[in-house]
């Protein structure tokens, strides 16, 4: 028979097991993939929707839907970490490396700015995204990313907090003076390493 | 998905004070006037955006931090609020 005494609360302890040592400061781990979007989910027809690196407003290069589906791709493993506490262990997508694309451009940039359909945009160092740690992911677990998650492509840069992974981004601009993208223009930092916990500006 | 300026109503008391729901916002972008509670609101991201509902530009941000509230209202021409009776 169970015990009518309660046995009490119990402090949380820190993450266990496969959790540990996985979870920046600050996080929970979630298996759900919670939809965070500052707006609008945008349609945009495949035969319409194009990737383009620019500078000065420029593009220096744009790429078609199939241009982008003929590059080598990648399969990754990431964690992925959400400025509103979640983390997501283990998730798995496919997408072409930024890298590829800066290198078919040649870059000298200091800085990029991410932009999207319906407006977001994110700002990034050049070297977060050209040193094979950012992907134009378009599959997410073996699936075409559904557009609540930000397909047909989102910009998956998972070593930052996860509003830098630009969700139906449409490109990148060179920049050679950083400027905030949408929510660093609200007080959220302007790098974003979960691991130094670095939510707000001056983190 | 979007919700309605309802969902934000406690939120916009605790900052303002007093019942911003009813107050009338305009649009800076397509100069569309309404209701705050009848604006769209996305809730579920680092920060809360509203955004008119006719053009979905964004109307107003608010984002805490180190608990205080940091708010944008550049994308609205006005914001009227209805006076508390004298």
């Amino acid at each position: 028979m169970t015990s009518p005494v309660s046995r009490g609360f119990h402090r949380r302890r820190g993450p266990a097991g496969a959790e540990a040592g996985k979870l920046p400061p600050g996080q929970h781990a979630t298996t759900d993939f919670p939809v965070l979007s500052a707006g609008p989910t945008p349609h945009v027809p495949l035969t319409e929707w194009t990737f383009s690196i620019r500078r000065g407003g420029q593009a220096l290069r744009s790429w078609t839907w199939p241009e982008i589906q003929g590059l080598p791709a990648e399969t990754v493993t990431v964690d992925i970490h959400c400025v509103t506490r979640w983390s997501k262990l283990g998730t798995v997508w496919r997408g072409v490396p930024v890298r590829t694309l800066l290198d078919q451009v040649g870059y000298d940039a200091p800085h990029v700015l991410a932009f999207s359909d319906g407006g977001y945009t994110t700002n990034l160092p050049i070297g977060d995204v050209s040193d094979g740690r950012a992907w134009l992911a378009f599959d997410y677990d073996g699936q075409p990313l559904a557009p609540e998650h930000g397909g047909p492509a989102r910009l998956l840069v998972p070593h930052l907090y996860f509003w830098k992974s630009a969700k139906w981004v449409r490109g990148l601009e060179l920049l050679d003076r950083d400027q905030p993208g949408f929510w660093e223009n609200y007080g959220y930092n302007n790098y974003g390493d979960p691991w130094r916990e670095q939510r707000y500006a001056g983190d | 998905m979007a919700l309605d300026g309802n969902a934000i109503g406690g939120m916009l008391l605790e900052i303002f004070a007093t019942d911003m729901t009813s107050a009338e916002a305009t649009c800076a972008r397509c100069g569309a006037v309404r209701p705050v509670a009848e604006e769209l609101v996305y809730l579920r991201g680092p920060g809360t955006v509203v955004r008119c509902r006719r053009c979905t530009s964004v109307l107003m941000v608010i984002s805490r931090v180190r608990g205080l509230n940091c708010v944008d209202l550049s994308g609205m021409e006005a914001l009227e609020v209805k006076a508390a009776s004298d």
